[in-house]
């Protein structure tokens, strides 16, 4: 077979669009091509504008990036230059509104680091391995014990059971044409559980940035475990981390959100970042109804309103809204900051999120608690 | 690609869009070749947008310009395939069994077949339009089970067989975007986000919409709704709640209300959160005002 098939000389330009489009990271099928050929055909087409609107229906690109398509599409074929190869905002990150302060106040933990010596530093050094000694244990536990401690929800779907409250008409049907239409047992179905969901919410400024990487390795962990978990990490910005996240091998994961979050060990400013959460529609839907966790050290400057309001706000759409702090370290913990205070009594849980096994044994203790 | 042959007196997105006009919904140029395009191919279409945008009017629309009645899917968390496709009459079978004594009876037969939106649009692929509505809140299972539906268009019951659709049904999906759909799904229909309406459309749904209401209230109401959709609210206000602001404040006016006045006392038709009522009433009066201007 040396003729091959040839694409007619009209269509080429609009299949070299796809090849454009496809570099640029919008993923389209081959039969979106073609069917981007057929609308074309279907439209005239009488203007360049109902080639580009063929595209949009036929290609579908997602509506954040439709800024980006357009300007592929003018360089495409229009030829216009001046295009800044720079991507538009990206989808998953929301940029706080800059109020510029509290920016430049140094991070907490430099502070704590007031000796300087060697042995301390050593110190510093052991401590920190058997951290990750103790985070990979209790990774363990979490994926060893995800699946029968993690909170369920009462599903609507029915499944068989010996005992329930509803009767399996198909199933007792179908046992009584064995016996002539006479029902001997009726049989039942009770309601499936189905995982809840879960946010998990991580503080990635400047105060928790001993506890950063491995609120990242736990929160990899809950993917990998669960599929109905939902991350993202906050400090001057909100990033949706969920999907680099779901990378199976850990390490190439917390690369790729690395990569995706920009305001690592940076200020905080925690209402602002929930509230731009609660914001976004798709965004603040994923805490409806769910387990509800944040890492935080809550360490707030400046008014608490806005925090005390996006705290009262996620509880009211949450199951159950714990809230974690490295700062509660007993069981008798009173919060001193005036932030924590605001929100106790809004929160179910103000527990201790000191170490990645306390994390962890909260989690799996969520699966016994109700709302 | 199989193209559809024509749609009655529909060949072009504009006619498609004049059509819908008459049905009394004004679609853009962008919904309007997505709609044609979805019709003259045989692919689905997937609508998505904010709440409030009419995406569940379109469908009804273009079922209405088709000349078909509308079946309505629509989807919740754990919605499964007896809500779906069909369920079997089970009660009636089983009363058939009993009354049928010794002679052996057929019971799947037809009369025992109670069919659901899906089934029901696969048998008359002619004579109805199929919505889906709100697909984002549906489990993902139920995602990858439409999957299959809309490529294939068949369904097969186990005790019958496969029903297969003799030609491709029209079908409408909608989402709110509360998730990110399956790339799968997207990639198999015609896609179309619905974005807010400029002013000008705006005002013109609004005046279609509600026969009542005059001009001046529409151009107000609509001023109004597009300066609350930028405050961060918790839900915007979308068209159908424009609608019913205007509806509201004539309503009030011809009790006796006076204008600003009118609108202020219905906010609570366009605004349905405590809260955000709380966080604009300290706005509301300015807000108004330069409105109504």
């Amino acid at each position: 077979m040396n003729d091959e098939l040839q694409l007619p000389r009209a269509a080429r330009i609009f299949v070299s669009f796809v090849t454009l489009l496809r570099s640029n990271g919008f993923s389209i099928a081959p039969d979106q091509t073609t069917a981007f050929l057929a609308a074309i055909e279907l439209l005239g087409p009488r203007s360049l504008e109902h080639i580009r609107r063929a595209g949009l229906a036929t290609l579908a690109p997602p509506p954040e990036r439709r800024a980006t398509y357009d300007r592929l599409f003018d360089l495409h074929f229009r030829g216009s230059e001046a295009i800044e190869h720079a991507e538009g905002e990206d989808e998953e990150t929301v940029r706080l509104q800059e109020e510029g302060r509290g920016e430049d106040e140094p991070p907490l933990s430099d502070e704590a680091n007031e000796s300087g010596l060697a042995a301390a530093r050593g110190e510093a050094l052991v401590e920190r391995r058997f951290a990750q000694l103790s985070t990979s244990d209790a990774l363990r536990r979490l994926s060893r014990e995800a699946s029968a401690r993690l909170p369920r929800r009462r599903g609507h779907r029915r499944m068989r059971a010996r005992r329930g409250p509803f009767t399996d008409l198909r199933r007792t049907l179908r046992d009584s044409v064995r016996s002539d239409g006479e029902v001997l047992r009726l049989g039942q179905l009770r309601r499936r559980l189905r995982p809840r969901k879960l946010l998990l919410l991580i503080d990635v400024s400047g105060s928790m940035k001993a506890r950063t990487e491995e609120n990242m390795r736990l929160a990899h962990g809950l993917l990998q475990a669960v599929h109905t978990a939902e991350v993202f990490t906050f400090g001057t910005r909100l990033t949706r981390v969920t999907r680099p996240l779901r990378l199976k091998r850990c390490e190439q994961a917390l690369t790729a959100a690395a990569h995706l979050v920009s305001d690592w060990d940076g200020g905080t400013r925690i209402g602002d970042a929930l509230q731009a959460f609660l914001a976004v529609p798709r965004f603040g839907g994923y805490a409806r109804g769910a387990a509800v966790i944040i890492v935080s050290d809550g360490l707030e400057r400046g008014d608490v309103s806005a925090l005390r309001d996006a705290v009262a706000k996620l509880s009211r759409r949450a199951w159950r809204l714990s809230w974690l702090t490295p700062l509660a370290t007993g069981p008798g913990f009173q919060p001193q900051t005036e932030a924590l205070i605001a929100i106790q009594r809004f929160v179910d849980d103000l527990l201790d999120g000191g170490s990645s096994a306390a994390v962890v044994s909260h989690l799996l203790s969520l699966g016994r608690k109700v709302a | 690609m199989a193209v559809r042959g024509t749609i009655v007196g529909i060949d072009s997105p504009e006619a498609l869009e004049k059509a819908l006009r008459a049905a009394y919904y004004l679609a853009d140029e962008g919904l309007a070749t997505a709609a044609y395009l979805g019709l003259a191919l045989g692919k689905p279409l997937l609508l998505e947008g904010a709440p409030g945008v009419g995406k569940t009017e379109a469908a009804k629309a273009i079922a209405a310009v088709l000349g078909r009645r509308l079946i309505r899917l629509q989807c919740y968390e754990g919605i499964d395939a007896s809500a779906a496709l069909y369920e079997w009459n089970y009660p009636r079978q089983m009363l058939a069994i009993r009354q049928a004594g010794e002679e052996s009876i057929d019971i799947f037969g037809e009369t025992f077949l109670i069919e659901r939106p899906m089934l029901a649009a696969l048998r008359a692929p002619d004579s109805a339009v199929l919505l889906i509505d709100e697909i984002d809140r549906a489990d993902q299972e139920f995602e990858a089970f439409l999957l299959e539906f809309l490529s294939d268009f068949q369904i097969s019951i186990p005790e019958r067989g496969t029903v297969r659709a003799a030609e491709r049904p029209v079908v409408v999906l909608t989402s709110n975007r509360t998730r990110d759909l399956h790339e799968a799904l997207r990639r198999r229909c015609v896609y179309h986000w619905i974005d807010y309406p400029t002013a000008e459309r705006e005002a013109r749904i609004v005046m279609m919409r509600a026969s009542s209401v005059a001009e001046q209230t529409a151009r107000a109401v609509v001023a109004a709704v597009g300066k609350l959709r930028r405050e961060p609210l918790s839900k915007a206000p979308g068209i159908a709640e424009a609608v019913d602001w205007a509806e509201a404040a004539t309503l009030l006016n011809k009790g006796g209300a006076r204008w600003p006045d009118a609108f202020k006392r219905s906010i609570g038709v366009a605004l349905k959160d405590e809260e955000d009522l709380h966080f604009i009433a300290p706005k509301l009066d300015a807000l108004i005002a330069e409105a109504a201007a």
